[in-house]
């Protein structure tokens, strides 16, 4: 259940500090290192390891938090199905606060509106079966983490005949948005941390572009905090040599090509799409559409009316999750945005930037 | 023989008439004995108060499952509201208990509440005098609903208040943290948690044992809803003095860590409902410490944070982790919600 004992030890992690300071001496240059996972921003801040960095080293947040990418027309249309009759809206708890353009899933809720949490996409497909004249729509959001289990309900779906389970597509897939990122000119990225989880699934070497069609490096790294210490201290290291490369961190669990069981299942039922990402716009192939083969489950096709799209006033999630600016740099954080009362996306979810820090890394002398 | 609890509630038991009496003379009176409830009078008549100053407080329970490991709802019912007078310094004495039961609930788990309040009772060593039963139509309401008032009393020179928190004072945690609401969460989700139980109790005994050991303790609150990190950010608060945890001396389960890991909840933002963080000077602290040790409920009781200077201009609540940073701890903000991955 928990990490082995030596990836969280004190001693380790002064160790591998100490290293930090002495790489980041050599670099003439700051060094600006990005996170794209949202389990990293939370691991970062839980521990408090930005604070621990040297001066020259910038750790920032990429768009690695599901919820905050997810733009605010799938929610319009996800409470918009919650107005059907018969049908009942299930969704993973992270997504009930985030705001649409006129509400959000939790005042919808409170307005009596059939929508439940679930922890999984087969808890949505036991209420299905559970209620034969009701109509199930699971709302499918997140990284290639969450696609295969959404596949399996599915094809249990599919196998046992439970017609009224759908599920209205968000599913977004890791890599094409960090082209956008390398390519995007406003931001300079010296190297990549890279999700792990997502890479147990897809296996590393679908982050190759990125040395060698970018010169950017990467180290694929696990969750506790030294882990995530010595990927800064080899991508420190890449910059102080001038190297591009992708280094594997966390092989106890991250293989070259992935998991191809689950890469099967997921191909069986989805297929790459152009979609929108909150802060960055359309990215081609960075969305997982059901094949027509199965539009049957696709609520996504279900004709229903949408407010025009409304982004909150004043809002930089977007460079926020581009990691342009810091959330403290956006007008409304800590003061019109806060947890309690989030404003943008990213200050709902725990894993989004904007939440990790104001939770954890409000002290004075932060390392920006 | 004829079964003294109905198989399942009508409205009717919640009429006035003769099925609601049935109900009280042949389920509540029998468990919750005493002279002050058996006469059934409008209002219990009680002996005069003990010197000092009267306690009163009230709370409601509506626990999700009704029974879970190590506990029910009636059991918590008398435990919440004991443990709000105990930590105020206060010895508790009486208690009310009102039903709202929704039609249809199960008469099972009405006995089983019953029973269980019974027992809260008798090791808190408080009565119940008062009560009231009412049930609402099928789908208003979840099962079992209770609502309670407690009264106590503080004994003469007791003074527990957040404003006698002074900088260097040690908080006190007096078991491992989170039991109970990693055991709810757990249940609520199916999650299979071994040995792993609520920890609502009565902590009178564990109290006034360690009041009795002569120890001077400043403030004590017990960290139910929204746990440590409420209570320690409302102290902070109050008090005006910064409170700094360590995260190495925090004592939890790895039962409640594995719970917050899967179901992406924080530890310090669980319910305990039979611990009490108890605030005492520096040089009374491992002698507070051997008191809440020597006794059966204070075995895991452990030193797990101190109080600094003033908040102005600082974080009010923070924490040392185990990797050597200091981050700052906010109270829960709307429910935990669970994460994605």
């Amino acid at each position: 259940m928990s990490e082995a004992p030596e990836f969280r030890d004190p001693k380790a992690i002064a160790g591998l500090i100490h290293e930090i300071k002495t790489l980041a001496e050599d670099v003439d240059h700051q060094v600006t290192l990005m996170e794209v996972c949202g389990t990293h921003t939370h691991a970062v801040a839980q521990a408090g390891l930005r604070q621990m960095l040297p001066k020259g080293v910038r750790l920032i947040s990429g768009p690695g938090c599901p919820v905050c990418v997810t733009p605010v027309d799938y929610l319009d249309r996800a409470l918009a199905l919650a107005d059907l009759p018969n049908t009942t809206i299930c969704t993973f708890g992270d997504l009930m606060r985030v705001p649409s353009s006129l509400s959000s899933l939790e005042e919808a809720h409170a307005d009596g509106k059939p929508i439940e949490i679930v922890y999984s996409p087969r808890d949505a497909l036991d209420k299905a079966r559970a209620n034969p004249h009701q109509r199930i729509v699971f709302l499918a959001v997140g990284f290639e983490t969450t696609v295969p289990t959404i596949a399996a309900a599915i094809a249990e779906a599919e196998a046992t005949d439970v017609d009224n389970f759908l599920i209205l597509p968000g599913n977004k897939v890791m890599p094409p948005p960090m082209r956008a990122l390398v390519e995007d000119q406003e931001l300079k990225v010296d190297g990549f941390l890279l999700p792990g989880h997502v890479s147990v699934l897809t296996g590393w070497e679908c982050f190759r572009f990125l040395a060698e069609d970018y010169d950017v490096p990467g180290a694929v790294v696990g969750f506790a905090p030294a882990d995530v210490m010595r990927g800064v201290a080899d991508l420190l290291r890449q910059a102080r040599a001038g190297t591009a490369e992708i280094t594997n961190l966390y092989s106890r669990v991250v293989s070259s090509s992935g998991n191809q069981v689950a890469a099967k299942i997921v191909e069986k039922f989805f297929e790459p799409v152009a979609t929108i990402w909150r802060g960055f716009g359309e990215i081609p192939g960075s969305g997982l559409g059901l094949r027509s083969k199965y539009s049957h489950r696709d609520a996504g096709l279900i004709e229903v009316e949408l407010p025009p799209p409304h982004e909150p006033e004043g809002c930089a999630c977007g460079d926020v999750l581009r990691g342009v600016i810091d959330p403290p740099e956006c007008s409304l954080f800590g003061t019109a945005c806060q947890p309690a009362t989030p404003v943008g996306a990213c200050m709902v979810s725990s894993e989004g930037t904007c939440a990790a820090w104001y939770r954890h890394e409000r002290l004075t002398g932060v390392n920006r | 023989m004829k079964k003294k609890t109905p198989d399942r509630l009508l409205l009717a038991h919640g009429s006035g008439g003769r099925l609601t009496h049935e109900l009280v003379t042949g389920t509540f009176l029998p468990a919750l004995d005493n002279p002050f409830l058996a006469c059934l009078s409008d209002a219990a008549i009680l002996p005069e108060l003990p010197p000092g100053r009267p306690a009163l407080t009230t709370d409601g329970f509506v626990v999700d499952p009704p029974v879970f490991p190590g506990g029910d709802l009636g059991y918590l019912s008398v435990c919440g509201t004991v443990n709000d007078l105990s930590v105020a310094g206060a010895r508790p004495l009486w208690l009310t208990w009102g039903l709202i039961l929704e039609e249809g609930a199960d008469g099972d788990l009405i006995s089983t509440c019953t029973e269980g309040t019974a027992r809260a009772a008798s090791e808190a060593g408080i009565q119940i005098v008062a009560g009231d039963t009412k049930v609402v139509p099928r789908g208003k309401g979840d099962r079992i609903y209770a609502v309670t008032a407690g009264l106590g009393v503080v004994p003469p020179g007791r003074e527990i208040s957040d404003h006698r928190i002074e900088e260097g004072d040690v908080v006190i945690a007096s078991g491992p943290l989170g039991d109970h609401g990693a055991t709810i969460m757990a249940t609520r989700h199916g999650l299979d948690t071994g040995d792993l139980c609520s920890d609502a109790a009565p902590l009178t005994g564990l109290i006034e044992s360690v009041f009795d050991a002569g120890i001077d303790i400043h403030s004590m609150h017990d960290p139910t809803r929204g746990g440590v990190l409420t209570v320690c950010n409302e102290v902070a608060e109050r008090s005006g003095k910064q409170i700094v945890l360590t995260e190495t001396a925090i004592p939890v389960q790895p039962q409640v860590r594995a719970v917050c890991e899967v179901l992406g909840l924080q530890i310090l933002g669980l319910a305990c409902e039979g611990r009490v963080l108890a605030w005492v000077s520096a040089d009374q602290a491992d002698r507070a410490l051997e008191a809440f040790h020597n006794h059966p409920q204070g075995r895991g009781a452990a030193i797990f944070a101190r109080v600094e200077g003033s908040t102005e201009g600082e974080i009010p609540v923070v924490m040392e982790t185990e990797v050597g940073s200091t981050r700052p701890l906010d109270m829960l903000s709307g429910t935990d919600l669970p994460r994605i991955c």
